[in-house]
């Protein structure tokens, strides 16, 4: 195996996590809400995916348990900020706190053992392509969902009925009101599959990331996942490009350190940050376009009145 | 009238205030650790320090702590905050809440603090700090016996002195068996992301290193060398159940004997400014069995810490050349704590340039 397919490996590994929370992220806010809480439930969905494998021995049950737990994580958030009309951005803070303290919680007694790795799938034929073949086919299921999930929400968004429902509420929550659409429930649902894919994202932590759990293990990741959905100016294969980016120039500069480049790894460690932003600025420079894709009434609280 | 209404008011608020100490009766003995008190490394060996004090000194103290207090303003904050809830004395675990500390220390003369691994101390401030690098040369010996390629990979975190003294006491040990010895550093530049870390380690693996040594915080690092078949070292606790085949030993912090010292001067009210400085000797570190290396390795190893702790050998002793070539010190002659205290240059074999 070169150096490069070494490379791409690692950067897979570390840019998956944050393409799952984004994406799932995307939706809650193409409905109109903003869920500050990503980073909560991404520690959440690592922790109990983690004790689920623990406790059953399958990494599989280990992945329901983590989606299952993030899911459950952002209802907390949707009945707070939807039917009970908190906050967005507060509760959101609040939930990244609780979610930090409850994982460390319970996971205390899971923390030093050691996990389980989730096993890879290996597609035949597909795997044998020289250089990308192994690297993109030889791959955990976390990974094959990912991609699929940005597809799938692309798809969903821009070509279904109920993706065009969805930005609808997102835009303009009172107009879809009057068409007779149900903002709240739509908001549920979109707030839910937000916090599964944040679990998700959480359970490619403590499975295959690094297969074990320790406290706050998502050190930040899921603030990243924000940011991304901003900068992706709300386009779903935006999402894999800035996380492919993102994770390509902070693995990379470890590559060149260890190489020994020679170039202050301060700077090598902000770069990551640097080159996205960039890009991304490039991408969405247009701001006619970018006006067009911001949900309107993100973060805007909706009472129906009648 | 005033003034003896005030003078009333004063007495009544003194008695009021020794009769709750005496209730208390306990003092308070307080932590700030940087990361989570069970992260299987640098602050769950603190919090086992901190388990021995209330141990020891259960019927005269009580602790506290705050974890995940990150460096910068938010940790005064949270140093403050401590003070302020009746402290009497306060532990600050991390070399980045050094300047918080100083901060805090010089608004509450009467609490007394005690900031680990740094260099700044007033009256009621003290240093207390570990020889690690003792450890770290015994582990550079092992390294270089141990590795075919005569490359070892270094994960660390900031370009502090404590940090650049381990890199270079891990080198002059290496190459004290093997002349020719390298390493590859990488900068995780933080202390506590297991994915980072991870990640530092695979590339350090992917580009040749058989051995693997690490100054951050978690678990993953060694958790990744298990994983790719390669040795590694633990950091500040015995990682040896994240690798039970692959950790050759581990640097294990054992603070619990200085904190008791410690607050035991407190409570006899002879606590005073120091910078204290450990080693091997005093039992402040330990080395985690020598484990998955030949018998000849080990009894090497362990010669080595027995020379270190009787003072025979100084890991710092000349002749040593700075990584420009130019020399350091020359032959026979050990290096002095400050120049240790604020190291700022790597030696020869390190394959890396030193952030500044």
């Amino acid at each position: 195996m070169g150096i490069f397919e070494a490379i791409l490996l690692t950067v897979i590994t570390a840019a998956t996590p944050l393409v799952l929370a984004a994406i799932g992220e995307l939706v809650t806010e193409r409905s109109g809400v903003l869920n500050l809480g990503v980073e909560g439930m991404m520690v959440m969905g690592a922790a109990c995916a983690f004790i689920a494998t623990q406790v059953t021995g399958s990494p599989y049950i280990g992945i329901l348990a983590g989606i299952a737990s993030g899911a459950l994580f952002s209802l907390l958030f949707g009945f707070l900020t939807l039917t009970l009309v908190a906050n967005q951005v507060a509760t959101g803070l609040a939930l990244t706190i609780l979610g930090l303290g409850v994982s460390g919680m319970i996971g205390e007694p899971y923390v030093g053992q050691s996990g389980i790795k989730l096993p890879q799938i290996v597609f035949p034929v597909l795997s044998d392509i020289p250089f990308l073949g192994a690297v993109l086919f030889k791959q955990d299921l976390i990974f094959y969902l990912s991609i699929a999930l940005v597809a799938g929400v692309n798809w969903f968004l821009f070509r279904s009925r109920a993706g065009l429902k969805l930005r609808s509420v997102g835009d303009s929550h009172a107009s879809a009101h009057a068409l007779g659409i149900n903002v709240i429930r739509t908001r549920y649902l979109a707030v839910m599959f937000g916090g599964a894919c944040a679990g998700l994202a959480g359970a490619q932590l403590s499975l295959v990331y690094t297969p074990q759990w320790v406290e706050n293990m998502s050190a930040g990741r899921g603030w990243i996942a924000l940011a991304l959905v901003v900068f992706s100016s709300w386009r779903p294969w935006r999402i894999v490009a800035g996380g492919y980016l993102f994770g390509a120039v902070s693995i990379s500069q470890l590559y060149a350190q260890a190489f020994g480049v020679g170039i202050p790894s301060q700077f090598l460690s902000a770069l990551p940050y640097l080159a996205t932003i960039i890009v991304l600025i490039l991408i969405s420079h247009n701001r006619r376009t970018t006006l067009i894709n911001t949900p309107a009434s993100l973060g805007k609280s909706f009472v129906p009145d009648r | 009238m005033k003034k003896i209404l005030f003078a009333l008011a004063t007495t009544a608020a003194v008695i009021g205030f020794s009769a709750a100490a005496s209730a208390a009766d306990k003092a308070k003995i307080c932590f700030v650790y940087v990361g989570s008190k069970t992260d299987g490394g640098w602050t769950q060996a603190h919090d086992i320090g901190r388990l021995e004090l209330e141990k020891a000194l259960a019927d005269k103290i009580e602790t506290q702590f705050l974890e995940n207090v990150p460096e910068g303003p938010d940790a005064e904050r949270a140093i403050e905050r401590l003070a302020r809830s009746g402290c009497g004395l306060i532990f600050t675990t991390s070399f980045g809440f050094m300047d918080a500390t100083v901060k805090v220390a010089a608004k509450f003369p009467d609490v007394k603090f005690e900031h680990a691994t740094g260099y700044k101390t007033a009256p009621n401030l003290a240093t207390y700090n570990s020889r690690f690098y003792e450890g770290r040369y015994i582990q550079g010996q092992i390294a270089a016996k141990i590795s075919q390629k005569g490359v070892a990979g270094y994960i660390a975190s900031f370009p502090i002195p404590e940090v650049v003294m381990g890199i270079n006491s891990f080198v002059t040990g290496a190459r004290s068996i093997n002349p020719d010895f390298k390493i590859k550093v990488v900068w995780a530049n933080t202390w506590f992301d297991p994915g980072k870390e991870a990640d530092a380690a695979k590339a350090l693996i992917d580009q040749g290193v058989d051995v693997l040594t690490q100054h951050t915080d978690t678990t993953a690092p060694m958790q990744v060398a298990a994983e790719r078949g390669i040795k590694a070292f633990g950091q500040a606790s015995d990682m040896i159940k994240a690798g039970p085949e692959t950790q050759l030993t581990a640097i294990v912090d054992t603070w619990g004997a200085y904190y008791i010292k410690r607050t035991q001067a407190f409570i006899d009210g002879k606590w005073e400014t120091t910078s204290s400085w450990d080693g091997l000797k005093d039992g402040i570190l330990t080395m985690a069995p020598y484990t998955n290396m030949p018998d000849d390795v080990k009894a090497m190893a362990e010669a080595t810490q027995k020379k270190i702790e009787s003072g025979e050998l100084k890991p710092f002793t000349g002749p040593l050349k700075k990584q420009d070539g130019s020399e350091w010190l020359a032959a026979g002659v050990s290096s002095d704590d400050g120049t240790l205290l604020g190291m700022n240059f790597y030696v020869e074999g390190v394959d890396d340039k030193l952030p500044q």
